[in-house]
């Protein structure tokens, strides 16, 4: 079991890079469209709505498969055409086809957890910041967008582990990810135990990720928690007069 | 503390109009103040005084009136249709920003310190220098009893001190009229008084003010004037002697009788 890996470590860590780049690429490109989307979509203005919420159930409601398959053998069927526009070069790397796939599924996803994330920005704090006057893109700069990514943060989190996972399926496609190599390894040695260690790298990133996002998330709803420094949290709790006080943790 | 009459006026609005899905909220209602004038306005609930201030820095637009504040006048009535134009939307955030708005629900910037609440408006919208913004927030937030709180967040404040520090930050915009809607009605009772001491405090130093109060004996005592509002428009209106003591329409007899 143990030599398997010293014999093939360097090729399962060079997939476990190349699933981590796939992933991350992906995520940040959907990260990038689906804010803009989120907030056309949540504009009265229909114009926009109709074709993002038929993007947002295309992406939604079919397989990532089926999607993968559609953009990597479905462009071969237009190679005459695409050769002509000049992007063949990139419909014929499983990789971009895979990049391709991958961001607009993701992109589709965080585009409802914003959704929710914007309807759930307080409405009083956009009318003050609106009562003193700033125009709109401070408006979202300043209290909308922090309080969407704070509130949309937990599941925007899940949906990236959710993308490294789900990455996986880009193997079928014969990009050398984690579970691409894993699966080629495994049919050069028919030893099963190659998908264990596979198992416990893919185990190793999503833990790595997740204390991360712990970091990130304790670090955005920090006015949610009761401050350490302050003179009132070092005074013993048990007097009367602070049980009077106040204490307003949510 | 009375207005004079040669004081300049710091806000006037003729006859605004506001309706809701056809319900008519609003139906002309008109009123100017002068520089040091503190105006209650006063009424039953849904007599329209809170849309009233609303309208007034336009958190709510009017089908038709027209605003003026600090000399620039914004017509209401020929922009309806054509609002959308960015001169206008322009124009309204500066009028916005020339009257300070205190809610009725604080509405703190929750995920901002207070020191950040104050100085986010003068700072981003004011594009003052950062510094001199410091230094005076940190005055406001003495002045409003703050200042040791001034790196906390909002959620552990009490309500009291939440609308202090909306006062703060009201005024730090360096505002020409403060606009109070109901600013102690989402308090606690033993917290009133911190809040309306502060308000009182503005209006001793000739503050231009109007608010929507509960407080008839607080609003008896600091205002220059009392605007009561019945069924979407004034119904009286004068100094607080004379609305209190002789209320002219049985509805604000009825309406003064029962705040007591």
């Amino acid at each position: 079991m143990f030599e398997l890996l010293i014999n093939y470590g360097p090729r399962l860590l060079d997939g476990a890079l190349m699933t981590l780049q796939l992933t991350f690429m992906s995520v940040a490109i959907a990260a990038s469209l689906s804010l803009p989307l989120a907030i056309l979509r949540r504009s009265g203005n229909l114009f926009w709505q109709a074709p993002i919420r038929l993007y947002v159930s295309f992406f939604r409601g079919t397989p990532l498969l089926a999607q993968l398959f559609l953009v990597y053998y479905g462009s071969g069927q237009f190679r005459p055409e695409l050769q002509e526009l000049g992007l063949w070069w990139f419909f014929r790397d499983p990789f971009y086809c895979a990049l391709l796939t991958f961001s607009l599924n993701s992109a589709a996803y965080q585009i409802e957890i914003l959704r929710g994330g914007l309807q759930a920005v307080p409405y009083g704090e956009i009318e003050a910041g609106v009562a003193i006057g700033m125009p709109r893109h401070l408006l979202y700069q300043k209290i909308i967008l922090p309080h969407t990514y704070r509130i949309a943060f937990p599941a925007l989190g899940n949906e990236i582990i959710l993308m490294l996972k789900g990455g996986a399926i880009a193997s079928v496609i014969t990009v050398l990810d984690l579970m691409g190599h894993t699966r080629r390894v495994f049919s050069q040695t028919f030893d099963i135990s190659v998908y264990f260690w596979a198992a416990l790298i893919y185990l190793l990133i999503t833990s790595g990720f997740v204390l991360l996002w712990r970091q990130g998330e304790r670090r955005l709803t920090r006015h949610l928690h009761r401050q350490a420094p302050s003179k009132q949290a070092a005074a013993p709790a048990t007097t009367s007069a602070t049980l009077e006080e106040p204490t307003h943790v949510r | 503390m009375s207005a004079k009459p040669e004081a300049q006026i710091a806000l006037q609005a003729d006859d605004l109009h506001k309706s809701f899905d056809g319900l008519e909220v609003l139906k002309g209602v008109s009123l100017s103040a002068r520089q040091h004038d503190v105006i209650s306005i006063i009424g039953s609930s849904g007599s329209g005084k809170s849309t009233f201030l609303r309208c007034l820095n336009l958190l709510e637009v009017p089908e038709a009136g027209r605003i003026q504040v600090h000399g620039e006048e914004l017509d209401l009535t020929r922009n309806h249709a054509g609002n959308h134009s960015k001169r206008f939307q322009q124009q309204i955030e500066r009028t916005r920003s020339r009257l300070g708005m205190v809610f009725q629900s604080f509405n703190l910037w929750s995920h901002m310190t207070v020191l950040e609440n104050v100085m986010l408006g003068p700072c981003m919208v004011l594009k003052r220098n950062r510094d001199e913004v410091e230094a005076q927030a940190k005055i406001l937030l003495n002045r409003v009893g703050m200042l040791e709180k001034s790196h906390m967040y909002p959620d552990h404040l009490s309500g009291g001190q939440k609308q202090r520090v909306a006062i703060a930050r009201a005024l730090a915009m360096d505002p020409d009229v403060m606009l109070f809607d109901e600013p102690t009605s989402a308090l606690d009772p033993e917290l009133v008084n911190e809040v309306l001491l502060v308000i009182r405090e503005l209006a001793e130093e000739g503050r231009t003010m109007i608010m929507v109060t509960h407080e008839m004996r607080f609003a008896r005592d600091v205002s220059s004037q009392i605007v009561y509002l019945h069924q979407g428009r004034i119904a009286e209106q004068g100094p607080p002697e004379q609305l209190f003591n002789n209320p002219q329409s049985e509805h604000l007899q009825r309406f003064l009788s029962s705040q007591y």
